[in-house]
């Protein structure tokens, strides 16, 4: 045995990767379900999707407090009773807002299911939003915000999205004081009626069901004025700020500057997008990526750094994110740009694009593992609205792409010019 | 229930296998013997550092992740106070790969010059973006200091000081190494799509011929009894108050730890615990208040820790904590509480074990304490815990004399 020499490996793009298929059931009112029944443990996760995110709402903030406070109080039980209640069967309720939809999303053992959905169907009919719980949720937020806004990293995220999409989009909004003060109960019951109690709504379910979940889900809401069928997202116009290169101060005793370097990029429909997450996990998402070798392992500016597609339905944005050294900070913008112009300039050769291959291969294969991130690969293929090939054509793209195409993909979007630039110390 | 095979290579490694067919994957889990307790107090951080030098090259190999990668896997690590802990996880067929890189690094590293000064800078960042660019970063600093005087756990997995990172030589590494990192002080776990016999094998051809090294004797200076009550009151930038409190609890094999664990979910553990109820929503003294504890091996803390509403004085909302406290001692869990807390135990541990790799880490971590099956009786320990018991350790552990208060002011 010579340990110099690697064991033979089977390459993962020979893996032949399959995305286990869902079954689809419409319930009595037209509401779509989605279900991968899979997995050893007695587990299950319900996840109801409303298209109820920001982009919907007329007032900041309307959105994410009706979905945060959805279980805060019905006539029936106050949210002490439906927190005990989820509590006692050891499930979980969790509520999401994202831009385009906003979720509940239950996890339980299988055998509770039974007990818990007549609750959910209690808070899709019947909450009633509390002033003293809307009092509490602003006061809590106002002190959350308070602390958050010390984070530079935090300042970071929000202030990016902004110049990427301009404060009045819903991707480059943020929560600030003067919208949380003023959120009223009628704002929230009003986009409650329209936007859950009568809302749109896809089901996504995954784990061990039981055999009778199509009867026990349209027991819980088949009845109900939900809508099912096609969703039109609402269109808003986006406002990139004029200036590129912003530096911010924030904490005078700052020992780190949080950096992004971002460009907008368009959505998963565009026929590049395929090629530039194979581009990307090269330049920067993973942690054998060139951002990561040049900038963490070879010069230990950062513990981490990364780029990535942002995951939004409409448009995108292409970012890199950071905390580095004050004192390194521009040293590192300045090697991003640096491993920008080697993208552009030179092909990449067969063993580096073989290892991001293989890695983007076993990494996909290892995300197939259990049924809950086999839901969420169908989930993100329905929301944004791809064909079920997409999975398909996005392996095919890791296995297939060439240098050539990667290089003319680095030429059309990792251009300096392009991209905003921020450093929040 | 979780099968598994155990056995002992001659030179003292413990090898575990778990099959599960169902996954493509299989996860190789290396575990060492060493955490941050196992320190010298002048060189803090150093098992952390470490663990970030396990990357830096082996002996025959120069780039772990590189050759990783290509075969499709990933891998990360993690140090904490009890124990260091390697995982990778790839396409079955290619298990080998994994066997080779981690043997290679437990044979010997290549200590390198460079992946020292780098992996040094590396972590004075991480310890500045956790610790120091962040409000209340520097609070379990203080509180360990204060809740040991005489336990390793004095000081965090980073590290006391950015110093001790500094000042780390390749010399120290080398005698951390061969200190630590030999088989006789590791426990390899290999699960997934995995056959038994054949994970035997190529246990025995990678890690077979590894010198077993000496076996690390841990003998750690222990906290006496407290008898008085510790305090500190602190003055930050930071934008509202905070209230951290702790007392010393029991060891994770002493039978109280699972009384422990469910006292923790009691109060301060879910939407419908105690304190959340009581002081977030009714009292409105608290904008959040969790109670938890580490799991720690040794004896460790269970913590409350909340932020305050501006305009709250500290004084009073530590008194209603400590009137919360009081209440379950004086009148106990109601039967449906206890329920509650052991129906969130059994669904949490359902939701961990849907993945191979919290399998495998818990397996070895297991092994660790002792023993490995200890994972398959979990659950009747904790459901075999009554109310009584949980009366009886809480007046114990929430003595006044056991605590440690810390008042975080804003400026």
């Amino acid at each position: 045995m010579n340990r110099k020499i690697a064991p033979p490996i089977k390459d993962a793009v020979e893996f032949d990767l399959k995305l286990k298929p869902y079954d689809k059931y419409v319930l009595k009112n037209g509401v779509e379900l989605y279900a991968v029944n899979a997995g050893a443990e007695e587990v299950i996760q319900v996840e109801w999707v409303f298209f109820a995110g920001n982009s919907f709402e007329k007032k900041h903030m309307v959105a994410s407090a009706t979905n945060f406070l959805l279980k805060s109080g019905t006539s029936q039980k106050s949210a002490f009773a439906i927190n005990e209640l989820v509590d006692y069967y050891g499930a979980s309720l969790a509520r999401t807002c994202y831009n385009e939809t906003a979720s509940i999303t239950l996890h339980s053992l299988t055998k509770h299911l039974p007990k818990l959905l007549p609750l959910i169907r209690e808070l899709l009919t019947d909450a009633i939003f509390p002033e003293e719980e809307i009092l509490l949720f602003q006061q809590n937020n106002r002190q959350r915000l308070e602390v958050n806004l010390k984070k530079n990293d935090f300042v970071a995220n929000r202030l990016i999205d902004e110049y990427l999409y301009g404060f009045e989009h819903p991707y480059g909004s943020y929560s600030r004081f003067e919208d949380l003060a003023g959120l009223t109960r009628e704002d929230l019951v009003a986009f409650y009626d329209q936007y859950y109690r009568n809302g749109k709504c896809i089901l996504f379910v995954a784990g061990k069901l039981p055999p009778n979940i199509m009867e026990l889900l349209d027991t819980a809401i088949g009845d109900l004025p939900l809508q099912g069928g096609p969703v039109e997202y609402p269109t808003h116009t986006i406002h990139p700020a004029g200036e590129k290169k912003y530096r911010i101060s924030n904490d005078p005793n700052g020992v780190q500057g949080a950096i992004r370097i971002a460009r907008d990029f368009p959505n998963r429909h565009h026929p590049d997008f395929f090629g530039a997450q194979v581009l990307n996990a090269l330049f920067g998402g993973f942690f054998g990526s060139r951002l990561m070798n040049n900038i963490r392992e070879d010069k230990g500016y950062t513990y981490g750094i990364y780029s990535y597609l942002q995951n939004h339905i409409q448009r995108s944005a292409w970012m890199i994110s950071t905390e580095a050294g004050k004192e390194v900070s521009e040293a590192t913008i300045e090697e991003v740009y640096n491993e920008m112009a080697l993208l552009r300039e030179e092909l990449v050769d067969e063993e580096e694009l073989l290892l991001v291959r293989n890695y983007l291969m076993g990494s996909t294969l290892g995300d197939l593992d259990g049924p809950f991130h086999i839901i969420g690969r169908w989930k993100n293929i329905v929301l944004n609205g791809l064909s079920e090939d997409y999975f398909y054509q996005s392996i095919r793209t890791i296995k297939t792409i060439q240098p050539e195409e990667l290089q003319q993909l680095a030429r059309k979007y990792l251009q300096p010019e392009d991209f905003y630039e921020l450093v929040v110390i | 229930m979780i099968q598994f095979s155990r056995f002992v290579l001659p030179n003292g490694l413990r090898v575990l296998v778990h099959e599960d067919n169902s996954t493509p994957m299989a996860v190789v889990n290396v575990l060492y013997d060493v955490g941050a307790r196992d320190e010298d107090p002048n060189r803090t951080g150093f098992a952390h550092l470490f663990e970030h030098l396990m990357f830096g090259g082996s002996i025959n190999i120069p780039e772990y992740d590189d050759e990783l990668q290509k075969a499709g896997g990933e891998n990360n690590a993690y140090t904490t106070n009890d124990l260091t802990n390697y995982y990778c996880q790839l396409p079955s067929a290619n298990i080998e790969t994994a066997f080779w890189l981690e043997s290679d690094r437990m044979l010997s590293l290549a200590f390198s010059k460079k992946s020292l000064d780098v992996q040094r800078k590396v972590v004075c960042e991480e310890f500045k973006e956790h610790y120091i660019n962040r409000p209340y970063g520097d609070i379990w600093f203080k509180m360990r200091e204060m809740a040991y005087e005489q336990h390793p756990y004095r000081w965090m997995t980073i590290g006391k000081e950015l110093k001790h990172v500094e000042e780390a030589s390749l010399d120290d590494v080398k005698k951390f190494f061969r200190k630590h990192y030999n088989p006789a002080n590791a426990i390899l776990v290999v699960a997934g799509n995995v056959v038994t016999e054949q994970v035997y094998e190529l246990a025995i051809k990678w890690f077979g011929d590894i010198p077993a090294g000496e076996k690390y004797n841990r003998n750690l200076p222990q906290e006496v009894e407290q008898q008085e009550a510790r305090r500190l009151d602190i003055t930050a930038d930071v934008p509202v108050d905070a209230l951290l409190k702790t007392w010393h609890m029991p060891s994770r094999l002493d039978p109280d730890y699972y009384v422990a664990d469910l006292i923790t979910d009691i109060l301060g553990s879910g939407a419908s615990s105690r304190l959340y109820q009581s002081l977030v929503k009714e009292k409105q003294l608290f904008t959040n208040i969790d109670c938890y504890h580490f799991g720690s091996t040794d004896a460790g803390l269970i913590c409350v820790d909340g932020k305050l509403v501006k305009g709250v004085r500290l004084e009073d909302a530590e008194l209603a904590v400590q009137a919360q406290l009081d209440l379950l001692i004086r009148e106990g869990v109601s039967v449906m509480e206890l329920e509650k807390v052991k129906n969130k135990t059994e669904s949490t541990m359902a939701f961990e074990d849907m993945s191979v790799m919290n399998r495998a880490a818990s397996l070895a971590y297991y092994e660790l304490l002792g023993d490995a099956n200890l994972m398959n009786t979990e659950l009747e320990r904790y459901n075999s815990v009554t109310a009584d018991q949980l009366v009886e350790l809480s007046r114990k552990l929430f003595e006044e004399k056991n605590s440690h208060t810390l008042f975080y002011r804003s400026k």
